[in-house]
């Protein structure tokens, strides 16, 4: 009888530890160990040392994936927290229709990826799209959208006759197309994590900025970012590591093969996927995973230390 | 009036302005949507979508496994919670941050492993693989263990002195305490089967298993350029969320703005 109530709580905990191990512990790990092996279609070929890691590095592809990752993310995340930020605090106080406008801004977020992709995909449709049919009743030029592979900054920059190439021709209108979505979707959520944030800011704090004079500015520089700090800390790591994630945007609005027009939206978790399942290349893919991974954790790291000096916790 | 009331009323003006603008950009692509959907053929499109490729079946899947999901879940999850919260054992700090440390790791990670596991347990397009892997959700487990924990242990001591049961407590007096925080994690765990993606076109190939998501982009994918049809199709796709969206708006924005969720 003792023994067994000694054990009860372990037999509670049993089943969920037993998937947890088997599907998320496991596969974890594995996916360290498969990343130093040849593992294909045919099966377990032997250990192969850091040569997947080796073939990473001479892989145009793979670099060209992580270049749209960070564009991506550079594209995504900002937008993510000013946008979000600026109507959260538009919300503030008793706003008549404040949960209206929330109910609205809450609407692409539980939405699923896909149904929203396949919306966008007809939005931004360069032959009939609504999204084209504005700009030419509007007197404009009609754009490619998510077909156009050349860079924002190359199609910003021509008709004054300069050419950036490479690097600084930026991410291609495909990309910036799928960024607009992301921070379309996101937006809700961010938005209301941000009023729960202002709404920990107690008011006698404003009354004081206003009984000293202080102008929105100053109240915004001096009270409310300061205070906001954990809250925009927390928006920041998440939409870095969603922006990271993202595969279905990009899996059904520029579908494989590919990765968008010239791979331009192949970012490395779409690249991952194809490496595993199209090629059935386990090692490989996993040796991008173990790097995908460490940069998210170098990045959380990282985020974290700038905060610990940064962010003011009340 | 006050003085400057004639600035607060600009102000108020512009900011509904403001506010408006930002919810005319998020309904727009909703509404294109269902307008297009509309356009030559009217409802017939909705027919003609639904006929061409298996979306009752799709749906029917979807329902399944999310169904399915959220059972196992909310055993695994409240059973784990339960001894994380009441129960004093050794490890038991260790196993929590087992738990947790898996939340650190997102999905694509560790995708391909996965898939290998799988096929070796030769799960690979079935439920099996649809369902199990998701029965126990860290994520739920923690926001769970955090509720029950703010049961007071004197309530606990009492009852087990009474001679009721560990499980009978959980079933009793536990689990009717935290009507608000396990509709919280179902409404999640909904949300979340429902709009699954990547793992469900990984481990499946055949249309019999295809749920509602991965039909619907390889729809895409057949009709690419049949605009009316696809939107037909994205609108009963994703009626039913924004149904229950509806329905359950407050509380869905509160559990989200609470608790910050991992998708």
């Amino acid at each position: 009888m003792r023994i067994r109530s000694k054990l009860a709580p372990y037999f509670y905990i049993l089943p969920a530890l037993v998937i947890v191990l088997v599907f998320r512990t496991l596969p974890i790990l594995s996916s360290f160990t498969a990343s130093f092996t040849d593992y294909d279609i045919g099966g377990f070929h032997g250990f192969v040392g850091l040569s997947n890691y080796g073939r990473m590095l001479s892989d145009a592809r793979f670099w060209q994936s992580v270049l749209n990752t960070v564009y991506f993310v550079l594209g995504v995340v900002p937008a993510s927290i000013l946008i979000p930020l600026f109507l959260a605090i538009l919300l503030r106080r008793k706003l008549a229709g404040k949960s209206f406008y929330r109910t609205l801004y809450f609407l692409p977020v539980v939405t699923s990826a896909v149904a929203i992709s396949v919306v966008w995909s007809w939005l931004f449709n360069p032959e009939a799209g609504p999204i084209n049919q504005m700009i030419t009743a509007l007197g404009g030029e009609p754009l490619q959208w998510l077909r156009e592979p050349r860079g924002i900054f190359e199609m910003m920059l021509s008709p004054l006759g300069i050419h950036p190439k490479g690097i600084l021709a930026g991410p291609s209108l495909a990309l910036v197309s799928l960024m607009i979505v992301s921070v379309w979707k996101s937006t809700g959520y961010n938005t209301v994590l941000f009023l729960a944030g202002l709404e920990n800011i107690p008011d006698t704090y404003y009354e004081a900025a206003r009984l000293d004079g202080a102008g929105r500015w100053g109240t915004f520089r001096h009270i409310t970012w300061p205070l906001l700090s954990p809250t925009t800390y927390y928006v920041l790591i998440m939409s870095t590591i969603i922006s990271f994630k993202t595969f279905a945007l990009v899996y059904v609005m520029t579908p494989p093969p590919g990765g968008g027009p010239l791979g331009t939206t192949n970012v490395i978790v779409f690249y991952l996927f194809q490496k595993a399942f199209d090629r059935f290349d386990i090692g490989y893919a996993s040796a991008i995973s173990v790097f995908l991974f460490l940069i998210l954790l170098t990045l959380t790291i990282i985020q974290r230390r700038v905060a610990g000096k940064k962010v003011h916790y009340s | 009036m006050m003085p400057g009331g004639g600035r607060t009323l600009a102000l108020t003006i512009g900011k509904h302005f403001l506010l408006v603008l930002g919810g005319v950009i998020m309904l727009l692509p909703f509404l294109w949507m269902v307008n297009t959907s509309l356009q030559q053929g009217g409802l017939g499109n909705y027919v003609e979508a639904w006929t061409k490729v298996p979306f009752g079946r799709y749906f029917l899947n979807t329902l399944i496994v999310t169904v399915l999901t959220l059972a196992g879940v909310l055993v695994t999850s409240s059973l784990a919670a339960y001894a994380f919260a009441t129960m004093k054992f050794p490890g038991r700090s260790t196993l929590f941050l087992l738990f947790l440390s898996t939340m650190m790791v997102p999905q694509p990670v560790y995708l391909a492993p996965s898939y290998v596991i799988l096929s070796k347990l030769g799960w690979i397009n079935t439920y099996m693989a649809l369902i199990v892997p998701w029965t126990a959700n860290v994520f739920t487990v923690f926001l769970l263990r955090q509720h029950f924990r703010t049961i007071p242990r004197t309530l606990y001591e009492a009852a087990i002195l009474d001679g009721c049961g560990r499980l009978k407590y959980l079933w009793k007096v536990v689990l009717p305490l935290s009507k608000s925080v396990l509709i919280t994690v179902i409404l999640f765990n909904i949300i979340g089967s429902w709009n699954s993606f990547m793992w469900p076109l990984v481990v499946t190939h055949s249309e019999e298993l295809r749920v509602l998501q991965v039909g619907l982009s390889y729809f895409n994918q057949e009709q690419s350029s049949n605009f009316h049809l696809l939107m037909a199709a994205s609108t009963f796709s994703t009626m039913p969320l924004i149904v229950l969206f509806l329905a359950a708006q407050k509380r869905i924005v509160a559990s989200y703005s609470r608790s910050g969720m991992k998708d």
